[in-house]
């Protein structure tokens, strides 16, 4: 079968890899329809995740059609189509039975930190991923969910991560009728937390970035305020300008690792890799919200150390909220806002790739070319 | 463009009904205890669940010390070979919060990278790392900023042929 593979930083190339094949009682097979690549996908790109092997497949956001299935499965058949979430979980370990599944500890047995997921180097478990005609899951019983009659394959694949991930980015900024809420990033996964604060109440959305096609999208799509921060000086002074002089109430951080910016971050962090990334949006976040404020962290970082003010967190008191995102648990009411028309995820698909040209849309979306957001692999075996 | 406005007390318009849902999962009750909302007192009995089927291990899978044991299931994916494969097992002989253990895992990843480019050439394939790296795409949609590159390549090797060739002389 085809699959992407990773050969080293920046380099990644297609090839005939052999067949995934049952292991575990609970797992399944499952025959890609569509995969995209992720923000999240760029930190292994550019290597800057620890344990990344070379050979291996990446692909954290999947749809695709069950073709086989181990001796436990029951949830699921062959010939169901299913959304893939990107997390791992078991589904009875102490953290899935709080709802955790971003924090399974079945799933990763090199990380007690991070859950299992699919494709994201041997810290999150050395799984392959769904950027592959077909792929192995794990706990089918648990995580793959059958895609509702009538709804898009491309809303689908958006509701394994995107969507769920700036929902929770949102949730977890506790916002109450009429705050105001700063996300930085405007990324697909930016965007979503913005157009999902409004479904929390927000009273004003502002989001950040310096890349004006993706801020005029996100003007239009996320019905928010959206600012390029090379135009409006010091973030801070901006910040506590634009709001009533105290800063944002909530202010989510949709970055993560490769921020830009900021000379010094980049360069300890994306460059010479003293830092778990750059960052920076985290650092602006902490900087701009008010006082007993809260900042929602999405991003993804490494698992060694970040530069942060952290004096100001003590001496704002502003109280951090962070994880992956629990998709499971977001699924049910997520589906609704999709299938009720709240939310249009595939309006974020820009382009639609063919499996075979990975690697130019690894470049196309790394380096933002041709104003894309959102790349979606297609592979070959894709009936539909 | 300097921010030059004065400080404002802007919260917003207060008429949100032009955004479809807006305030439809409005939680007060949405405070900072989040994630755990839902104790059961089971989170006190620590590692004791259930445990689902071990998947056989019959390759050699890492585990963090910071764990008893290898978790139910896990992947397969290139189990560790070679000079990457020997640091990496250095590596999880020491926790997630040390950092003799992620610093040694970057190393590995660049070790496992040239080690790739050789097995690459003792397979009998020449990896073609201008179709790897995407360059495509910058012919495709970047051309400027492709030649700008191959320009920059160019001068700097030029320069460099130069300097070496008069230290030569």
């Amino acid at each position: 079968m085809l699959a992407m593979d990773y050969r080293g930083p920046k380099r990644v190339r297609i090839e005939n890899k052999p067949m995934p094949e049952i292991l575990h009682p609970e797992d399944a097979i499952v025959r890609v329809t569509r995969s995209c690549i992720c923000g999240s996908d760029l930190h292994l790109y550019n290597g800057n995740v620890p344990d990344t092997r070379v050979g291996t497949t990446f692909g954290h956001e999947f749809t695709g059609e069950v073709v086989e299935i181990g001796s436990e499965v029951t949830k699921l058949k062959i010939g169901d189509n299913v959304l893939v979430p990107f997390n791992i979980a078991c589904g009875r370990c102490a953290f899935c039975k709080q709802e955790l599944y971003g924090n399974c500890h079945e799933a990763n047995p090199q990380a007690t930190a991070a859950g299992g997921i699919f494709g994201y180097s041997h810290t999150t478990g050395g799984y392959h991923g769904g950027q592959a005609e077909y792929v192995r899951v794990p706990y089918a019983n648990v995580g793959p969910t059958i895609i509702p009659e009538g709804m898009d394959l491309d809303d689908a694949v958006m509701l394994t991560d995107v969507v769920p991930t700036g929902y929770q980015a949102a949730e977890m900024g506790g916002i109450q009728k009429g705050d105001t809420v700063m996300v930085f990033g405007a990324g697909p996964v930016g965007i979503m937390a913005a157009k999902c604060s409004w479904l929390f109440g927000a009273g004003r959305v502002i989001i950040i970035d310096k890349i004006e096609y993706r801020l005029e999208f996100a003007r239009n799509y996320a019905q928010c305020e959206a600012y390029n921060y090379e135009e409006i000086g010091d973030i801070a002074v901006f910040a506590k300008k634009t709001t009533d002089s105290l800063g944002a109430d909530v202010c989510i951080d949709a970055v993560g690792a490769e921020a830009t910016g900021n000379l010094m971050q980049s360069i300890t962090g994306r460059k010479l890799l003293l830092q778990a990334g750059s960052a920076t949006a985290l650092h602006w976040a902490i900087n701009c919200v008010k006082k007993g404020g809260i900042v929602s962290i999405v991003g993804v970082y490494g698992p060694t150390d970040n530069l942060v003010p952290i004096g100001n967190v003590l001496n704002k008191g502003i109280t951090i909220r962070a994880n992956q995102a629990s998709v499971k648990r977001l699924l049910p009411r997520l589906m609704e806002h999709v299938q009720n028309g709240i939310l249009d995820p595939k309006a974020l698909i820009t382009h639609r790739i063919p499996l075979e040209e990975v690697a130019e849309g690894y470049r196309m979306f790394a380096n933002k070319l041709d104003e894309c957001i959102k790349p979606v692999l297609i592979p070959p075996s894709a009936k539909f | 463009m300097e921010d030059n406005r004065p400080f404002e007390n802007n919260r917003g318009p207060a008429d949100h009904s032009h955004i479809k849902g807006w305030g439809i999962d409005a939680d007060p009750k949405n405070d900072p205890t989040y994630p755990i909302k839902k104790r059961t007192n089971d989170e006190h009995k620590g590692y004791t669940w259930e445990r689902p089927t071990q998947q056989p291990i019959n390759i050699e899978v890492h585990h963090s010390i910071e764990r008893p044991n290898v978790t139910a299931v896990f992947g397969t994916a290139v189990p560790p070979s070679g000079l990457s494969g020997m640091i990496r097992r250095m590596a999880f002989k020491k926790s997630e919060n040390d950092y003799g253990h992620w610093l040694p895992l970057i190393l590995a990843d660049r070790v496992n990278v040239v080690e790739g480019i050789i097995e690459d050439i003792v397979g009998g394939k020449v990896p073609n790392i201008f179709a790897e790296k995407g360059y495509i795409a910058d012919w495709k949609h970047n051309k400027t900023g492709l030649f700008t590159r191959i320009a920059v390549v160019a001068g700097i090797t030029a320069a460099i042929v130069m300097l070496a060739r008069n230290n030569r002389d």
